[in-house]
Parts: structure tokens; C-alpha cells; sequence
């Protein structure tokens, strides 16, 4: 056999291997990644699909953060405009988890309505990007003198 | 200087559509006079994009808030190293950077090449004229950082606290000197391509470039993740997000390139496969940044949605569409100029290299984009996260790491058995030796084990290598053995270079297999508590809270937690970590808090501990880690970015030797000096 052969059979080999162990890997760890309303379609469709593993992308219902005294345990309600679910989670809290907050939260729907989380992801809506316009020139929010200086 | 700096930037914008046209039509008609204007007009669109960097600088620096771009970013209160580093902190900005840093390679490019490589040139300036373009169009038809804001404001929002940190000043820069630095091999590709001139000519031109745009990725990724543990507070510095995944796409096949492209100027061979290996990481590098900017893939630390995104997503598909055009048309001009002689050499390691380096390209990108294939092909967003990317690229990996310390050990061509015999004795003892140890020790995680045994296989490559080198030195030119080191790197800086990088890889692995030995603990400490945890080497810890307090520091309220930690009953230095307020120039709250996570670095752990969250007055909830050979990470990348730079250091014309193919197609202007060490 040729030199050439039996490196082209070796290299199938490997890349066979990577895509055996992708394939497999994306069955066994790969996770649906819903909205709250395709969430409620699916259990609505297959009441089964209660106790699947999703993430679900949503935001935060203003006003709805309970956290527990003393604990690391809070619950809120996630909202797509189109269906509202309660969250209960445990662990760290993120310090961009507040009302509002787009939220990805990794768990599973329990067969009371309530999500449980176990990883709660958030991203602030103003993170990187947004216009100053809490400081728009309006009576009683004055110019700090250094930065006016330079303006007149 | 504002309104300079914008009309700079229409001017550079001309001047790039004018070098773009001339070059390649100078080229095509073999004009030499479009030619020349063509390159002119490359150095002119530099001199104006520096101007309008500057205008962009100074307005950050005079805190000028009527445009949109400084008020959205920085405050008068902002530490002077955030206001300049703004200057990439958002979309705009780091557009602007990105052909700040294009148009200033064009020039080194262009210039560096006046007197070579003239047939490719014309092709070279109009590609990087082309991108220039480009970049410039989505500043000034898409987003620019010289728009003004419709109203007045007295104060700006700020940066936001996760980006005032070092790393995030210093991670950008590097991260893009390296995405923009593979446009310069691109662009050499796609001259080449279209010349036909595919020989050992225009290699020789990028694999500097390659190497600086390698040099610089390793940096910004180390930096990276750098501050995504030490900001971030979630213990790790890597997870797998899109945008990370992103910065690594082109660092992998920019590696398999390094080490292909061996191969070509050895034995010829490989040439279609160096052509897509360029153009590849070029349009990964692309591709990365539409991720980042175009908001299709859903990441923590993304840009928001805007419309340069879809910019990116045209000229991604244009090159794509163009460079497969070429190469398609092209086929016959790059056949191989030889065969692979045998499995047992060198040609066929670096092959596999190459096919691991890019399989777990492939992995990490179909994990990626894998939410969106899934939506497109079966309707539903299907995520992969951290155990997909781990169950397929740790075995990866470790093949990966094997083949660091074979492929040195191997000769070129064909090895004879008693060679293989000779070469592999020491690094196999070294291999099994670690091993044995650690198994004695009762390291039972095999992952792990694996790791060391092969790191300590690759450790004892290295080390026969060198002593190897240095002794020859020793003994044909009568050198001590610090000399001879010094010299042994000197005269063959690619060899030794590339081997002080593989030491950095070595590092790498052993820190990430340290990860499997990471030990974590949520507790709730009230003043004068304490808690008590053993390590993962055996140690006791006990930490004792010595209480919260409060304190204003220059933009932000500060809560601190203080920890007194004891390890065996000896008093260690306190660990401090904060929740931090951060505040605008009248003292108003802005921003969510943030966190300052306390460290106490070792290079055996670090004991890392984040401040949650407060329950009482004097009751702090804490997250303590033991993290394992962290450290060795930002180390590790650190020899390996070291080694990068020896291996591009620009060799004296006494010291460089042609060797191999490229001397046989490009005669030697003296003879080769057969020396012991000049086989690379």
C-alpha cells in the first residue's frame, strides 16, 4: 500500500472518530432552545416533553423578583409577551439580573407550571450600547462645572 | 480636530476606492504608472485614517459629548486608560480601530515589498484596498463614530465597569491586530492565485504575517481570558461562548498554516491545502466578527444587534464566492511537486497535525452555529454548550498534544527504525515516568492522567532537543553551555522558537487538565465566622471573615468583604473581594453593580473567592474555589506568545540559510554552510 493511502486512511479515521463523537456529543448534551410560548406549544402537544432539559430565552417580568431572605434561592417570572411562566432558581445571582433583564435560564419545566433553573445567564439590555439620554440638559440636573467649562 | 478626523475619513474612504480600482487595473494592463499611483494612494488612505483616529481620540479625550459615540461610552469621571481605551469599547469605535490597524499593515505591506514580489504587488495593494474599503463604507454609510446626538447632554453614560479593567484595555487591541493581520496573507493568497504564480514565492511573503497575526491572537486570547476570570466571577476562563469560539477559529487554522507551510518549503508539497489554510482563516476571522456584531448567535458578551452586521455577512459571502472562484480555476497550477514518501516521517505528522487542527476547527464551528443549522434545517434552536465542546475536543486535544512531542522526533522523508529507537527513549521514559508518579500519588482521573503522561512525553521531546543542540555546540565551537543556548536559539530561531512554543502548549494542557481537580463551596459567613475546607492537594483551609465594609474609591461605591485564610494553621495574606456601585459625576448610581473577585494566586492553586451577595448588615454569602494550576495559563501563554516572537524575529542576512524546497526553486546567492543545526 502507498504512503498516500495509508495516510488518507488514517486521516478518515480521525475525522470519522470527530464526527462519531460530535454526532454523539450534540445527542447526549444538545438542548432545545426555546421561547416561553414554542415551551408551552410543546408540553401543550406532548405533555411528556415536562422534565425535557431547555433553555429558554425570555425577559424578566418587572416587579416579579422574590428573593429569599438569607438564601440563594429566588423566583421571578419570564415573559415573551406571548406567555408568562414563573422561575424558580438556586445558586449565584448574576449582577445584571434585575426587572427587565433579558434572561436565558437552563432547566426544566416542572408538571406545576414552575421552571426550574439551574443556570441563569443574564444580559443586560444596555450593556454595550445606548444613547445618554438620562443625561439630556433638564432643570435640576446640572452640568458638572469641569465639563461645562469647556462647552460655553 | 473632530470635523477634521470626519472629513479624513471620506477622503480615506475615496482614496481606497481609488487604489483599489488602479492597482488592479494597473496590474492587468501592466501599467506601472496605475501602479504607482495605486501604492500612493495605499500610504494616503493610512495618513488619513491615522487623522481621523486622532479626531476620534481627541473628542474622547475632551469628553466632547455632542458625539453620540463619546457620550454613549465614556463620563467625565472616567479613568484616563478607559477613556482612550473607548476608543474600541463599542461598534463604531472599533471599526474605525480595525481600518486604523488595516490601512497601517497595507503600508508596512506595500512598503516592505517595493522592491520584491513586483508582479504580486499590484494584486496585493488593490485585496487590501478592497477590505479597506470595506471597513471605511460601513463607518461612513453604516455607523460612525463622529455622528452627533440630536440633543444636548451635560454628562456621558460611562463604561460600562465589566470593561474597566486591564484586560479588557489591552484584550481588544491584540485580539485585533491579529483578526486584521491575516488580511495581508489573504491578500498575498489571492494575488498569487490570480498571477498563477503559486510557487515558493509568495509563501515566503505571508508566513511573517502569519506569524504576527498567530503572535498577537495568542496574546489577545491569553488576555481574554485573563479578564473573563478575573472580572467575570464565575470561576473559569473559558466556557465556550460563540464570542470566544470566534477569537479561536482563526488562531486554529492559522496554526495548522505554521506548520503546513513547513511542509511546502521542504518537499513542495501541500499547496492547494496552504491556498484554502490562508484564505480560511482570513474569512474565520471575518466570520467571527459577523457573529460578534450581527447578534445571529445569541452570546453573554455580544455587541447588540446593529446594522453592520449584515455588512459582514456580503463581504463574507463575496470572498467566499471569489476565493472559490480562483482556486477552483486554478486546480492545475497547484499540484503537488512530490509525494508522501512514508508514514513513519515528518511530512506525515505534520499532516495529521494539520487534520486534528482543523477538525477541531470544524467542531468548534459546527458547535457554534449549530442553534442556527438546527432552526434551519428541523425548525427548532437546538443549543451546544461546554459538555459537547468538551466530549469532542478533549480527545482531540490529546491527540493533539501527542503529536507535539512525536513530530520533532521524526525525520523528514523516511525514518529508519534504529532512528525511531534513538529519538524516542528519553521522551517515552519521561512519559512513563510522570505517569507511574502520578498514579502512585493516586491521581485517578484519567483525562487527567492522560494530560500529564503525554505532557511529560512532549517535556522530554523538548529537553532531548535542546540538550541535543546545545552539546553539538559545546563540542564544535568549544562554547559554555549558556552561550551555546543563546546561540542555538539565535542561529536557528524557528526550530527552537517553534520548540519553546510547544513548552507554552505544554503548559496549557496542564493547567486545563488541573481544571478536573477544581473544588467549589457556597457559604454564608456573618463577622468572625469561619469555614473550613480541605484543597485538592490535602491541604486544610479555614477562612475566617474579618467583616464588611464600605468605602467610596474614584467612580464607585465599594462594599468589601474581607477573609482571614489559614492553610495547615499558617496565617495567609487576607482576600478581599467587592461589590462594586459604580457612580457619574454627580454621585448618581449607574450601571448594575459588579463584582471585583479577591485571588490569592499561587502557581499550585488559586483560592478564589467572589462575594455574592449580602444577607445582613455583617452577613456576606461567598462563593470560595480552589483553582487548581490557573496560573500556568496565563503563563503558558505567555512562553508560548515569547517563542512566537523568536520565531519571527527578523534574521540577519549572515544568519539566514536557505534550506530545503525553497532553496532548490530560488538559487542561493552564496552556498549553504553545511552546519549540524541548519536542518530546519
Amino acid at each position: 500500500m502507498i504512503p498516500r493511502t495509508k495516510f488518507l486512511i488514517g486521516g478518515v479515521l480521525i475525522l470519522g472518530a470527530a464526527s462519531y463523537l460530535m454526532a454523539s456529543a450534540i445527542r447526549s448534551t444538545g438542548v432545545y432552545y426555546l421561547t416561553p410560548q414554542e415551551l408551552a406549544g410543546r408540553v401543550a402537544a406532548d405533555p411528556s416533553f415536562v422534565g425535557t432539559g431547555v433553555k429558554v430565552g425570555a425577559r424578566v417580568v418587572p416587579g416579579s423578583i422574590a428573593r429569599e431572605p438569607g438564601g440563594r434561592e429566588v423566583s421571578f417570572q419570564v415573559s415573551d409577551g406571548a406567555r408568562t411562566f414563573p422561575v424558580i432558581y438556586r445558586g449565584v445571582i448574576p449582577d445584571t439580573f434585575t426587572d427587565s433583564a433579558d434572561v436565558i435560564v437552563d432547566g426544566r419545566m416542572g408538571p406545576d407550571g414552575t421552571f426550574r433553573a439551574t443556570t441563569l445567564l443574564a444580559k443586560c439590555a444596555s450593556r454595550y450600547e445606548s444613547a445618554p439620554d438620562k443625561y439630556r440638559t433638564t432643570p435640576g440636573y446640572q452640568r458638572p462645572a469641569a465639563v461645562a467649562a469647556r462647552h460655553v | 480636530m473632530i470635523l477634521l478626523g470626519e472629513l479624513s475619513l471620506w477622503i480615506a474612504l475615496l482614496l481606497a476606492a481609488w487604489a483599489c480600482l488602479v492597482s488592479f487595473t494597473g496590474g492587468a494592463l501592466g501599467r506601472s504608472d496605475l501602479i504607482a499611483s495605486g501604492e500612493r494612494a495605499v500610504y494616503a488612505t493610512w495618513g488619513f485614517v491615522v487623522v481621523a483616529s486622532l479626531g476620534l481620540w481627541t473628542a474622547l479625550l475632551q469628553h466632547d459629548f455632542t458625539l453620540r459615540y463619546v457620550a454613549s461610552y465614556t463620563s467625565a469621571n472616567l479613568p484616563r486608560l478607559y477613556t482612550l481605551s473607548a476608543f474600541w469599547a463599542g461598534q463604531a469605535g472599533s471599526m474605525l480601530f480595525w481600518s486604523l490597524i488595516l490601512t497601517t499593515y497595507s503600508a508596512i505591506a506595500v512598503w516592505s515589498n517595493r522592491h520584491r514580489n513586483r508582479v504580486l504587488m499590484p494584486y496585493v495593494s488593490g485585496t487590501l484596498a478592497a477590505v479597506t474599503l470595506f471597513f471605511l463604507a460601513t463607518i461612513c454609510f453604516g455607523d460612525s463614530p463622529f455622528e452627533r446626538l440630536p440633543y444636548d447632554v451635560i454628562d456621558g453614560n460611562g463604561m460600562n465597569p465589566q470593561l474597566q479593567n486591564p484586560g479588557m484595555a489591552f484584550h481588544p487591541p491584540n485580539l485585533y491586530l491579529g483578526y486584521v493581520a491575516t488580511t495581508v496573507p489573504f491578500a498575498f493568497a489571492i494575488a498569487a492565485l490570480i498571477t498563477r504564480r503559486l510557487d515558493a514565492e509568495w509563501l515566503a511573503a505571508v508566513r511573517r504575517w502569519a506569524l504576527v497575526s498567530w503572535f498577537f491572537l495568542t496574546v489577545g486570547i491569553t488576555l481574554g481570558m485573563w479578564w473573563a476570570y478575573v472580572e467575570l466571577g464565575w470561576g473559569g476562563y473559558w466556557a465556550w461562548d460563540p464570542v470566544e469560539n470566534a477569537s479561536l477559529l482563526p488562531w486554529l487554522t492559522g496554526t495548522a498554516f505554521l506548520h503546513s507551510i513547513m511542509i511546502q518549503e521542504k518537499r513542495g508539497m501541500l499547496r492547494k491545502w496552504n491556498v484554502v489554510l490562508v484564505v480560511s482563516t482570513f474569512l474565520l476571522a471575518i466570520l467571527g466578527t459577523f457573529i460578534t456584531r450581527s447578534g445571529i448567535i445569541s452570546s453573554v458578551h455580544s455587541f447588540a444587534q446593529s446594522p453592520v452586521g449584515i455588512w459582514f455577512g456580503a463581504l463574507l459571502v463575496t470572498a467566499v464566492a471569489v476565493t472559490a472562484y480562483l482556486v477552483v480555476t486554478r486546480l492545475h497550477n497547484l499540484e503537488a511537486k512530490a509525494e508522501l514518501e512514508s508514514m513513519l516521517s515528518r511530512e506525515a505528522a505534520f499532516l495529521y497535525n494539520n487534520v486534528l487542527l482543523v477538525g477541531i476547527a470544524f467542531s468548534v464551528m459546527w458547535g457554534t452555529l449549530f442553534p442556527i443549522l438546527s432552526e434551519a434545517v428541523r425548525g427548532t434552536k437546538i443549543t451546544v454548550g461546554p459538555p459537547f465542546f468538551n466530549a469532542v475536543n478533549v480527545p482531540l486535544g490529546l491527540l493533539l498534544l501527542a503529536l507535539t512531542g512525536i513530530g520533532p522526533l521524526i525525520a523528514w522523508r523516511r525514518a529508519s527504525v534504529s532512528n525511531l529507537r534513538r529519538q524516542f527513549a528519553v521522551p517515552v521514559f519521561s512519559a512513563v515516568s510522570v505517569g507511574a508518579l502520578l498514579l502512585v500519588l493516586g491521581m485517578r482521573e484519567w483525562h487527567a492522567l492522560i494530560a500529564y503522561t503525554l505532557a511529560g512525553f512532549v517535556s522530554g521531546t523538548i529537553l532531548q532537543e535542546f540538550y541535543k543542540g546545545v552539546g553539538a555546540r559545546m563540542r564544535m565551537h568549544g562554547e559554555n553551555p549558556i552561550v551555546a543556548l543563546v546561540r542555538l536559539i539565535g542561529r536557528n530561531r524557528r526550530r527552537y522558537g517553534g520548540y519553546i512554543v510547544h513548552a507554552g502548549v505544554v503548559m496549557l494542557f496542564c493547567a486545563f487538565a488541573g481544571l478536573a481537580f477544581k473544588r467549589e463551596f457556597d457559604v454564608t459567613l456573618a463577622t468572625g465566622q469561619a469555614f473550613t475546607a480541605a484543597d485538592p492537594y490535602g491541604h486544610q483551609w479555614r477562612f475566617v471573615s474579618d467583616g464588611i465594609s464600605r468605602f467610596d474609591a474614584l467612580n464607585r461605591q465599594v462594599t468589601a468583604v474581607t477573609l482571614k485564610p489559614w492553610r495547615d494553621g499558617r496565617a495567609m495574606p487576607l482576600i478581599e473581594s467587592e461589590k462594586r456601585q459604580h457612580v457619574d459625576s454627580r454621585g448618581q448610581p449607574t450601571f448594575e453593580p459588579s463584582t471585583a473577585v479577591g485571588i490569592f494566586e499561587r502557581a499550585s492553586q488559586d483560592v478564589y473567592v467572589v462575594f455574592t451577595g449580602q444577607t445582613g448588615p455583617d452577613t456576606a454569602e461567598l462563593r470560595i474555589t480552589f483553582n487548581p494550576l490557573v496560573w500556568w495559563v496565563w503563563y503558558g501563554g505567555m512562553v508560548m506568545a515569547i517563542g512566537g516572537l523568536i520565531v519571527m524575529w527578523p534574521a540577519s542576512d549572515r544568519t539566514r540559510a536557505q534550506s530545503g524546497y525553497a532553496a532548490v526553486m530560488r538559487p542561493a546567492t552564496r552556498p549553504i554552510p553545511a552546519r549540524v543545526s541548519d536542518s530546519w
